[in-house]
């Protein structure tokens, strides 16, 4: 069975294939994205290191292959809105603009940590920067960035509220109850499915009786669109247009973000068939490394060979930063254990 | 001073959070019924208008999650379930989501949500209608869990709820709705984790909880009636516990009756028998009983509900017991 090419019909007829103009955004974003990406998947890249030398414990689910969902969404957010992430969570953390010392130190679990190591790599936060949190239960953050919605209609504030979750959620009865909620009130909120094909290590097509998760949306009377999660700059207007929207009170709409994990569901392993992890077939994951939400966005940006490489230096340096000061960074005390149970 | 109901005095605390601060809101399944959740929610939505008095779906899942989203986003919301029984479908919300955010995001986001369950026992509801869940959510690091037993406390407790940053599970009782008591009109609090001494007496304590403190009350009466002078704590919060105030009184009575509406075992009044025994074990002169609902889901008919739920009977049984040990 090699089911990719049930996904590839899937998408064929869609926008997947198509080679998205860019000529409405600004050169600057584009750059941005682009930079953004690629600090997303140097900095999982290294921490897939970290792992494999039995450095980082705290189980990390990797974002490669992933770049293109969060970078797109959170570029079209304000720094005051709010996002809400889930077990695989390093790249929104990182789109919405944490500090990547302090992210980094919290997944080898030290004290200078953004959860002062108590949250190890599944449970990440930066309020300064408006993320409030990456709870692991499947679907739990979907209805508490509703409510986050809710506080904004209450206070009559024009925020927005994003939450990130997998194609697993689309089993969750509390995904299903939020929608009717959101519809049901008009809350400005953003419901942002990554679908990258696998619960776990369960394909969708074996759990879902119906894998088409942006069509759900219909039944709860709220817009939902199944766009090309791979390619960065649909993802940008795409989320941009939804998300103003919801500003201006006209509602929520779910963005299904087709998309593939590269490494397996949880550590840098890629879970490739006749390994130990044997599932996924090795024509599966190269088929959606061709579609690399990097390379494509770097064939279509025109930017010189220099500034490319001032890119990447800036986010090499950053990164070795990241890690040294983790590495430095003392573990918390003994008497950090009763701290924060309550404020 | 004026009396006032139960009831009313939690719908008063209610009404002058609401009108005290604009971001305080009541969010839940029949809070726009007339008959729901008792008069609790009377007038509110008349004053203060559907967007911040919103009835809902029947989803206790994801409504308590849009209330835990609202509190962590700088509104304050009070959540009602009007029978403890419906909180069950919420506990990934309750405990797994508001309970543990402060702690696991290194306590930089705080959820500062008052959750209202009502206990409805009794009137053949049977098993998933008449439920006390207070020893679960007391298990859980990162809630308070308060239960007042009189219309005083009930206002003083929902205004401390209201006020406190953290989320505190506010467990009311309908047994207790009618009835009345002296409670100011002002806005004032009862302390989370504080005690209180209803009667004191030299030869028994008895530790009580909700509207087990009515019931104790009433057999404290009868038990001077046979010379016993009973102290009544009425607890007021099973999380924090006021463990210094149980263990001054039982020092001096050197006997202990628990009472709680939730089941024997593993409950809050297992919590304090141990944690007397611990402290006090040298001092007593008669084992700890407990006087709480048999294991056993609460049965419909009303002949077994009268034996099923114990009262004052019950309790001055149980404190004679000890003296003729």
């Amino acid at each position: 069975m090699v089911r990719y090419k049930d996904y590839h019909k899937n998408l064929l007829g869609r926008s997947f294939l198509s080679n998205y103009m860019a000529e409405n955004i600004s050169k600057e974003i584009l750059i941005k994205m682009y930079e953004i990406m690629l600090r997303i998947r140097r900095f999982e890249e290294v921490v897939g290191e970290y792992i494999s030398k039995g450095e980082i414990q705290t189980p990390c689910h990797l974002y490669i292959g992933e770049e293109a969902v969060a970078t797109g969404v959170c570029l079209s957010l304000n720094k005051e809105d709010y996002i809400f992430g889930n077990h695989r969570s390093h790249g929104h953390y990182i789109a919405k603009g944490g500090s990547l010392k302090e992210l980094m130190a919290e997944i080898f679990c030290k004290k200078t940590g953004c959860s002062r190591g108590k949250g190890g790599s599944m449970h990440i936060v930066a309020p300064e920067e408006g993320l409030l949190g990456t709870p692991p239960i499947v679907a739990a953050s979907i209805p508490i960035a509703a409510g986050a919605a809710l506080s904004f209609q209450i206070k009559k504030e024009k925020r927005v509220a994003v939450v990130f979750f997998g194609d697993g959620a689309a089993n969750e009865g509390v995904f299903y109850e939020t929608l009717n909620f959101a519809s049901l009130k008009k809350l400005p909120v953003i419901f942002v499915c990554e679908n990258n094909f696998y619960a776990t290590h369960m394909p969708i097509s074996k759990i879902l009786a119906d894998t088409n998760i942006a069509r759900k949306a219909e039944g709860f009377n709220m817009p939902g669109i199944q766009i090309d999660g791979n390619n960065v700059i649909e993802v940008y207007e795409t989320a941009k247009k939804a998300i103003e929207n919801a500003r201006q009170g006209k509602g929520p709409v779910l963005i299904e973000c087709l998309t593939y994990r590269w490494r397996g569901h949880v550590g840098p392993d890629d879970n490739i068939q006749g390994t130990h992890t044997d599932i996924r077939p090795r024509e599966e994951l190269d088929f959606w490394k061709t579609k690399c939400p990097i390379k494509r966005l770097k064939r279509i940006l025109k930017i010189s060979t220099p500034q490319k490489q001032k890119i990447l230096k800036r986010i090499k340096k950053e990164i070795e930063e990241a890690v040294n000061f983790a590495k430095e960074s003392p573990y918390p005390e003994e008497e950090d254990l009763l701290k924060d149970i309550f404020k | 001073m004026r009396k006032i109901t139960y009831a009313q005095a939690i719908n008063e605390a209610t009404h002058q959070a609401m009108e005290k601060d604009d971001k305080v809101f009541v969010i839940g399944q029949g809070c726009l019924s007339p008959w729901y959740v008792g008069d609790t929610t009377k007038g509110l939505v008349d004053k203060f208008g559907e967007k911040r008095v919103i009835d809902t779906p029947v989803s206790e899942a994801a409504i308590t999650g849009v209330a835990i989203g609202a509190a962590m986003s700088g509104t304050k919301p009070i959540l009602i379930f009007p029978r403890l029984d419906f909180m069950y479908l919420a506990l990934d919300q309750i405990i797994n989501q508001a309970a543990n955010w402060h702690y696991m995001f290194g306590g930089k986001v705080n959820v500062p949500i008052v959750i209202r369950g009502i206990i409805n026992r009794g009137g053949e509801q049977g098993a998933q209608h008449s439920q006390a869940i207070q020893a679960i959510f007391s298990h859980i690091p990162g809630l308070k869990v308060v239960m007042p037993s009189n219309p005083y406390d009930a206002k003083g407790l929902l205004g401390s709820a209201i006020e406190d940053p953290n989320p505190v599970i506010y467990i009311d009782d309908r047994w207790l709705y009618d009835e009345k008591g002296e409670v100011p009109e002002e806005i004032y609090t009862v302390p989370i984790g504080k005690g209180n001494i209803l009667k004191e007496g030299k030869d028994v304590t008895i530790v009580a909880v909700s509207y087990m403190v009515k019931e104790a009350l009433e057999a404290v009466d009868l038990l001077r009636k046979e010379n016993i002078q009973a102290e009544v704590i009425d607890i007021r919060s099973t999380k924090p516990l006021d463990q210094e105030l149980i263990l001054k009184s039982v020092k001096k009575t050197q006997r202990l009756v628990i009472a709680d509406t939730g089941w024997k075992t593993g409950g809050i009044s297992a919590e304090i028998a141990k944690r007397v025994y611990n402290n006090l074990y040298k001092d007593l002169k008669a084992p700890i009983e407990i006087v709480a609902l048999p294991d056993l889901p609460a049965p419909a008919s009303k002949a077994l509900e009268k034996v099923y739920y114990p009262g004052k009977d019950n309790i001055i049984k149980t404190v004679k017991e000890l003296f003729n040990s």
